[in-house]
């Protein structure tokens, strides 16, 4: 995949696809329309008369209410298709899904599959609608990603007092992020490797050995082992879910000894840099992966992650549809 | 026309070991003459060969076939169609059909489908009922039919146990068994090759070790009871190297590998097309490389395709939901010149040996052992006296793989749009062609 400037009128499948430049792009059309959310009447016209469809073979609320609530802003109508992955196995293929899907009018498709690749195919399949890659299995969900180094990049630049929207990505130049717990089985990890990195941050990993996937040095990151070491060097940690529904539990002896091993608890978050910051992609399995006061601390940066995921998925929406980066700020 | 006599004029006859320039004269399905140049008698017809290679037609071993059950994928007629465009003359069967082949009434049925078919049909027999891995399936009256191969193909005999019983069976059968190597906790349910690239794309990936710590438990089975054993698809080089040494030590195994194990790699499955997912799984560029070589170096016996029909709605669905196989018989024949390094310096006789003569033996269907079980020779020296069962491959044109051009019911050819160095010019059945000048004639 050869990656680009521009998100412009192209689907998002992969963070793959986005160079250094291609990713400050969507963090400041973000930008402007994070002003239009912090509106009394929060809403544009701008994608009025476009069609938003949401097909979710796999159960997710959070993701889908933030792309829903983003499309509506914009304007745009929503059409919501629950599809439980059952109902291919009752004999729909997934192409006839989604020509169905585009024959509604469909402007652009939000997949979110348990299995890794889907959207890359339905884009394959689709005529003229721009598809969006919400979570395919354990491969990438580059709007977290996004939404991550956003708002990694708003609160750097409030506890340094710059301003966020001429910064591009120089807070990432040298930052050194720390992803830590299930990165075997999980698309935030891998879509984050690829945005941080691409940004200009130094990535580590630390997992249990059967929580890290195969061959991961491949990935241009540092592996490392001790948590208590690798957290007196970080700028941003990065938590990921321990994906007990996927069967994770079985990696680990216990979420006990996970825990004491790979959890951010009250001891380990003294260790870490009084200006690094705490991200977790959500749902959080409180005294897991962290402890509930460090979930709560003033550096944990949850509930922004949240609120930011808005502003970049209509960022994301509007590049998709071929919106101009420079017009964003026309909007009434 | 009568097609009683032909001449096969001017051909390079590839013999069991060497090559010689000769026309070959074929009448009532056996070959009478080989010699250097043959006046074309009044009422024959001439097959040109001029620049081509003469020999055996191919055997493949390993071809699902679909029928019955799977008729919207392949039939017994469309896939024997295809066979001989590849320039086969025989193809083995596999059993995972709906329902399985694991009784004499199902290899009945199946080989009656094939008597018109466009090349000769062995069938290969299920191990266990079902292919369940669980009892051991009627192997005699299967035997009484003629099968003389036996697999769960599509799945491995994970029971280490009952593999033992049925290699001490099919040993009291004179009959061989073949294994499928992949154990299924090891694989736990991977849909690619483990490695850098199911990591990077986030498909769960089965170990190489999967298939070679069947191959290992088996080599030891064999060792145990006796038995003769073929080893399926070898997909790593490892696993060709614990054949190699087995069969050192005198044991009675051989094995295969398919032509895109020697062709792709798993970085083919980034796009997560699910026409480059197959089992075993293409796997990593450093294997393929060291396959090849070990093609190259003799330590092989067979190319057999895994020839894998599915219809194009299979295919249409997830990596992960769509079900793995891909079309191998219309492109072995091109995929392993590519494999052996091209047309240049070609080596014929390992070639036919890859191709024709070594599987045809492991199927028995050579010689007397053919006959015993209803079938013409195959794989034999291209002789007066031999079966008129034969290949010829035109040298100078390579083949441009098109949708069009598939024979097959399904289209799931990941070769298409790939040009390969050779073409099958002619293929002849029983002395009759049943392709002419890379038509089919039907």
């Amino acid at each position: 995949m050869t990656a680009s400037d521009s998100l412009f009128g192209a689907d998002l499948l992969s963070v793959a696809q986005l160079t250094r430049a291609g990713i400050v792009e969507v963090l400041e059309v973000a930008e402007a329309f994070a002003e239009v959310s912090r509106r009394s009447v929060p809403r544009v016209p701008t994608l009025r008369g476009k069609l938003v469809a949401t097909l979710f073979f796999e159960e997710s609320t959070r993701t889908r209410l933030s792309f829903e609530t983003a499309a509506k802003r914009l304007s745009a109508d929503v059409a919501t298709l629950s599809v439980a992955s059952s109902s291919v196995k009752k004999g729909e293929s997934l192409r006839d899904t989604i020509e169905t899907v585009e024959a509604l009018g469909a402007d652009v498709v939000i997949v979110r599959h348990g299995a890794s690749g889907a959207p890359a195919q339905v884009a394959r399949w689709t005529e003229h609608a721009r598809v969006i890659n919400a979570g395919d299995g354990w491969h990438e969900h580059p709007s977290q990603a996004l939404l991550d180094a956003f708002t990694v990049r708003e609160a750097l630049c409030e506890a340094r007092g710059i301003d966020s929207e001429q910064s591009g990505a120089s807070v990432f130049d040298g930052l050194r992020v720390l992803i830590v717990g299930d990165v075997r089985h999980s698309r935030v990890a891998r879509s984050e490797v690829l945005c941080y990195r691409a940004l200009g941050a130094r990535v580590s990993l630390c997992a249990p050995g059967t929580l890290l996937p195969r061959d991961a040095d491949a990935w241009e990151v540092d592996v490392v082992s001790d948590l208590d070491d690798a957290l007196g060097e970080a700028d941003v940690v990065s938590l990921l879910r321990l994906q007990t529904e996927r069967g994770s539990g079985s990696f680990v002896p216990s979420l006990a000894e996970f825990t004491a091993t790979h959890g951010l608890t009250e001891r380990r978050a003294a260790l870490l840099k009084p200006d690094a910051v705490v991200t977790h992609p959500g749902p959080m399995m409180r005294g897991v992966e962290v402890a509930s006061s460090v979930a709560d601390a003033a550096n944990a940066l949850v509930t922004r992650q949240v609120a930011n995921g808005v502003a970049v998925r209509m960022a994301i929406l509007y590049l998709v549809l071929g919106g101009e980066p420079d017009l964003v700020a026309a909007a009434p | 026309m009568s097609t009683d006599r032909l001449l096969i004029a001017g051909g390079t006859v590839v013999g069991v070991d060497g090559t010689r320039h000769a026309d070959v004269l074929v009448e009532d399905g056996s070959i009478v003459e080989v010699a250097d140049h043959i006046d074309v008698p009044s009422d024959a017809v001439v097959l040109d060969a001029q620049g081509c290679a003469v020999g055996p037609g191919l055997v493949d071993l390993h071809a699902h076939l679909r029928e019955p059950g799977r008729e919207e994928a392949e039939t017994v007629e469309s896939a024997a169609h295809a066979a001989a465009l590849g320039g086969y003359t025989a193809i083995v069967a596999m059993p995972n059909t709906e329902p399985a082949c694991d009784t004499a009434s199902v290899v009945a049925d199946v080989l009656a489908r094939a008597s018109g078919a466009m090349c000769e049909v062995a069938v290969a027999g299920a191990i266990t009922v079902g292919r369940d891995g669980h009892a051991l399936a009627p192997m005699a009256e299967m035997a009484r039919l003629g099968v003389t191969l036996f697999t769960d193909d599509g799945t491995g005999v994970q029971d280490g146990d009952l593999m033992r019983r049925a290699l001490e069976y099919a040993r009291g059968l004179d009959v061989t068994c073949a294994q499928h190597c992949e154990e299924l906790v090891l694989a736990a349910g991977g849909v690619m090759h483990e490695g850098a690239w199911s990591s990077m794309l986030g498909l769960r990936g089965q170990p190489a070790l999967a298939e070679t710590a069947m191959v290992a438990r088996d080599v030891g089975l064999v060792q145990l009871t006796g038995a003769r054993l073929h080893f399926l698809h070898l997909s790593v080089p490892d696993s060709v190297r614990l054949v190699v040494d087995a069969r050192r030590r005198g044991l009675p195994v051989t094995c295969e590998v398919a032509p895109h194990h020697l062709s792709l790699d798993d970085s083919q499955c980034a796009t997560y097309d699910p026409c480059f997912k197959v089992n075993p799984p293409l796997r990593s560029a450093s294997d393929v490389q060291g396959l090849v070589a070990l093609l190259r170096d003799g330590s092989v016996d067979a190319v057999a395709t895994d020839h894998a029909p599915h219809a194009p709605e299979a295919k249409d669905q997830s990596f992960d939901d769509a079900p793995p196989g891909m079309l191998g018989l219309q492109h072995a024949l091109g995929l392993t010149v590519e494999a052996l390094g091209g047309v240049e310096g070609l080596d014929l006789v390992m070639l036919f040996a890859l191709l024709s003569r070594r599987p045809a033996a492991i199927a028995r269907l050579r010689d007397e052992d053919a006959r015993a079980g209803g079938h013409t020779a195959h794989g034999g020296d291209v002789k007066a006296g031999g079966a008129a069962n034969l290949c010829v491959i035109d040298l100078d044109q390579p083949t441009t793989v098109t949708v069009s051009s598939l024979a097959s019911r399904s289209k799931n050819s990941p070769y298409v749009g790939r040009t390969l160095p050779v073409s099958v010019r002619h293929t002849v059945l029983r002395g009759i062609p049943t392709v002419r000048d890379g038509v089919a004639v039907r």
